[in-house]
């Protein structure tokens, strides 16, 4: 790789069949967003719903047209609403167009190398997503309406038409969708494990990467292991819909008469969904935790506290989250013996995830903060995952889950401490790494408006919720009107769908920011904001390999800021040292 | 209309903002500052801002505390569900105080530390020390959470033993209503599968049966004994659907081809609750908790906790299985 010739490319192979990693990752990021931007509007019609249950709305009857009559959903289109949102949200946004984007602009860029193992398999993995996306969309407008089963489509529901018209042809193509995703999720993951171990730079030890990497490793190793089994439970449930058998589905009376399956268990299909279901939430997490050490490092100019405490603590979450699915099911019926296992994995990953809390607030702790966008957003992550966390020891303790099992605890909590953690994440990596996206600076200004909007009504959303599950309101719920036992609970509703509707618009700010930017926003300098890590020593513009000589050597961790000799005086000068430096004289060699 | 005037206002607000902003950072640009730069004013105030959040946050939880804490579930009324609450509460104990000092400290620091060109960050990578202790405690702490939470979590799974006075009831989920099976004078509920669902048979009973005949079976609402274990067994006709009956702190999924069991010993009578609540209209309920189907929100079942003699008079005046066909 010693000499690289460029080449003018077509229009198409540049921008559209592009094997270079840094296109996937803004095709992955655009996509990503587009998607994340119909599943906020979907979110925000169903909590019009809820906060003003049977009222008419304009934008209702326009948006979903014969979903709505006369401007009030249809229950059952509540229900398609609420399952699409979940599906987009979870996979569409966060899984593909968080790790997609990152995974693929920073592994290559951070570790020093030209480009990922595989440019074919990596472009095959964003054609895989896009048409998997396309797929989902279309499934809205078929007859019977998109998949209305939640967005863990448990069989029966999932499996009979029958039950919810959108378990027809709906649900089909929610299946389809899905298989193809999940084959652009293994190809993304196979390439980027596979680039982490064996495409490092000379001198990039393990133990020299960033932590975005090493999270982003962790991620691709979750992902391998968890996503087969959610396209063996897909595979068996379109065999179950469409070809008679009998995986899921026993002794089943509906619409008049008595099905002819039988010796099936809903439960396998509940074990085998939440054992891709459960890390996935990692998946979901972990680029976000690692996206957050970075910048929180690089912006209070101080070397991240524990940075092995840090890799390990990601180990033992990635461990534990394959074995604490069960904790989704205390109440399904399984075996109480099994529920107990469960509790205790589960209780156990409050320890890493405590002291990865703990190591960001050491951090922080007497650094010197700046606070662009991208840091406010990954102290907002700190506080969401907190927050949500914190929550997590009541539901993942099997006697307490009990009560507020299925309820709108349980929403307020994952909203929290996933969603919003990694929604945040994903907004700080977007305003750290704008620069190395689209070579141009976003504006500091918009983007913190944005924040203070996005923190305070996303609490003013998801906090309440903890109070309706607290009084036993149960989620997925039309409305929950039809109860003399809910009606104090009104205006929670109301409240929650306010700060709903502001947050949505909140999102307006970013969008145009992050459209005049790229297009508009001032040119970027190579290292905006003087960090020590690779990828800001490649040209702003971006070239096929990366780097237009050779490969830099790298020479020693990424966390060097604030580093002092002996006299009080900056080793080198500056308050940070590019991991290219070579070690000056004199200076320690230490282990971190 | 409301909403549309409300949200063409948002929307003008935003691109006003967006706009001024604009204009204010070309300003910049054309007195030479760099563009990505932070000022230190900039700066400060968004030190200032995590405090002021700080106390917003605070503030909003103690509003919403304050609010509609009132309206959270009552006492509960079973008694697995007591031990539940104390659970609860000790977790609450632990939950809540990390949660006010890890918030203190993030923006405390946030704000303490903010950009000063005059300043130096520490250098400052690891302790062996510090990541011991804050693996250490929460392992502590975790370690209690576990093993109270277990010992609560065994007792309620134990089954009622069937040599004891208890009631036995089979609880039916359909899409989207609930009926309930007592087992009658012979204690034992007769076979039932939904191949013999007929007419008003939607309980699927088999009227061959003999332990089927003294059954009795109610839609609607059913009725519990007070101080009396009641062993539950679920099933569904159709899809999954859940059985919450939130103020026992009772929850169990009714799954399609297998029986589930929950148990739990009521301890407040409906009418006592109607005191404590302060509600005349209190009623204890059941409700479906798991996604089935379109009206979903609308299914539920009353409950009723009699006095034992109560709850004899209401189950000697229902019809047994066999009267009904």
């Amino acid at each position: 790789m010693s000499t690289h010739h460029h080449h003018e490319q077509d229009f198409l192979f540049k921008y559209i069949f592009s094997t270079d990693h840094k296109m996937i990752s803004k095709q992955f990021l655009i996509t990503g967003f587009i998607m994340g931007f119909i599943g906020m509007i979907m979110s925000t019609l169903f909590r019009l719903q809820l906060g003003w249950p049977g009222e008419s709305f304009w934008i209702v009857d326009k948006l979903l047209g014969s979903w709505a009559e006369n401007g009030v959903m249809a229950p059952d289109k509540y229900l398609a609403l609420v399952t699409m949102h979940g599906t987009i949200m979870v996979f569409f946004l966060l899984t593909a167009g968080l790790s997609g984007t990152f995974s693929n602009l920073l592994i290559p860029l951070q570790i020093g190398a030209r480009d990922m193992a595989s440019g074919f398999l990596n472009m095959l993995s964003y054609w895989f997503f896009f048409v998997s996306s396309v797929i989902m969309l279309i499934s809205l407008g078929v007859e019977g309406g998109a998949a209305s089963a939640g967005w863990t489509i448990y069989p029966p529901l999932s499996a009979l038409p029958q039950a919810i018209p959108g378990s027809g042809l709906g649900m089909t193509l929610w299946l389809i969708s899905m298989a193809i995703f999940i084959i652009s999720s293994l190809l993304g993951s196979l390439n980027y494990v596979v680039t982490i171990l064996n495409l490092r730079t000379k001198g990039m030890t393990m133990t020299r990467m960033p932590l975005t990497v090493w999270a982003f490793l962790f991620t691709a190793l979750i992902g391998i292991v968890s996503f087969p089994v959610l396209l063996s439970a897909a595979i068996l449930l379109i065999f179950d819909r469409s070809f008679g058998t009998s995986f899921y589905l026993s002794d089943i009376f509906i619409g008049g008469q008595v099905l002819e399956y039988s010796g099936g268990s809903p439960i396998l299909f509940e074990h085998l969904f939440w054992f891709l279901g459960h890390p996935e939430v990692y998946i979901v997490l972990l680029p976000s935790l690692g996206i957050t050490s970075e910048i929180i490092s690089t912006m209070s100019r101080k070397p991240i506290f524990g940075y092995r405490a840090m890799i390990g603590s990601m180990l033992a979450i990635a461990f534990l989250s394959t074995i604490v699915w069960g904790h989704h099911m205390f109440v399904t019926g399984m075996n109480p013996f099994l529920g107990a296992v469960f509790t205790f994995t589960t209780l156990l990953i409050a320890i890493p995830s405590a002291v990865k809390v703990f190591n960001y607030l050491t951090t922080l702790w007497k650094g010197n903060i700046k606070f662009s966008p991208a840091t406010l957003f990954s102290i907002g992550l700190v506080s969401t995952f907190i927050s949500g966390g914190l929550t997590g020891l009541i539901l993942g303790d099997s006697a307490l889950d009990i009560n507020v099992h299925d309820t709108y605890f349980v929403v307020g909590h994952f909203h929290i401490v996933m969603g919003l953690s990694a929604v945040f994440g994903m907004f700080a990596g977007v305003y750290h790494w704008f620069p190395k996206l689209f070579g141009r600076m976003m504006d500091n200004k918009i983007g913190s408006i944005h924040f203070w909007i996005t923190i305070v009504c996303s609490y003013g959303v998801f906090f309440p919720m903890h109070f309706l599950g607290l009084a036993g309101v149960p989620r997925r719920y039309y409305t929950n009107s039809e109860f003399p036992l809910f009606e104090n609970l009104i205006d929670i509703n109301v409240v929650i769908s306010t700060f709903a509707i502001v947050i949505a618009f909140g999102q307006l700010l970013f969008l145009y920011n992050f459209l005049y930017s790229a297009l508009r926003g001032p040119k970027a300098p190579q290292n905006p904001w003087d960090s020590n890590s690779l990828e800001w020593t490649t040209p702003v513009e971006h070239i096929h390999g990366n780097w237009p000589g050779e490969i830099p050597e790298v020479h020693r961790w990424p966390y060097d800021y604030s580093k002092v000799d002996e006299s009080g005086e900056f080793v080198g000068g500056n308050d940070f040292i590019p991991q290219t430096t070579p070690l000056f004289q004199n200076e320690k060699n230490e282990k971190h | 209309m409301m909403i549309i005037l409300v949200s063409v206002t948002v929307l003008l607000i935003v691109i006003s903002v967006a706009q001024i902003l604009k204009i204010a950072e070309l300003s910049a640009v054309s007195r030479g500052e760099k563009v990505y730069h932070i000022s230190e004013k900039e700066n400060k105030l968004q030190a200032i801002l995590m405090l002021v959040f700080l106390v917003f946050y605070f503030s909003f939880f103690a509003w919403q505390y304050l609010k509609w804490g009132k309206y959270m579930l009552p006492i509960s009324a079973s008694e697995h569900g007591v031990g539940i609450d104390n659970l609860m509460n000790v977790t609450w104990a632990l939950i809540i105080p990390v949660f006010i000092i890890t918030h203190i400290l993030l923006f405390w620091f946030a704000f303490k530390y903010s950009f000063n060109k005059n300043r130096k960050a520490i250098f400052f990578a690891h302790s062996n020390k510090l990541e011991l202790i804050w693996t250490l405690l929460p392992s502590l702490a975790l370690t209690v959470l576990i093993l109270y939470g277990l010992n609560n979590w065994n007792k309620i799974m134990t089954p009622v033993n069937p040599e004891k006075e208890h009631v036995l009831i089979e609880v039916v989920g359909q899409q989207f209503s609930w009926g309930a099976r007592y087992a009658g004078a012979d204690g034992k509920l007769g076979r039932a599968n939904v191949n013999f669902i007929e007419g008003a048979n939607f309980m699927g009973v088999d009227s061959t049966d003999k332990n089927a005949n003294d059954d009795i079976i109610v839609k609607g609402e059913f009725h519990v004994p007070v101080n009396v274990p009641v062993q539950f067994i679920f099933r569904s006709n159709d899809v999954i659907h859940s059985a919450y009956m939130p103020h026992f702190r009772a929850q169990m999924n009714c799954v399609p081809g297998i029986k589930t069991h929950f148990n739990f010993v009521p301890i407040i009578t409906t009418a006592e609750m109607k005191k404590i609540t302060k509600n005349d209209k209190f009623d204890y309920l059941l409700l479906c908790n798991k996604i089935c189907g379109a009206a979903h929100y609308n299914m539920q079942m009353n409950i009723i906790v009699d006095t034992k003699e109560d709850y004899q008079k209401w189950l000697s005046s229902q019809k047994q299985f066999s009267q009904n066909n």
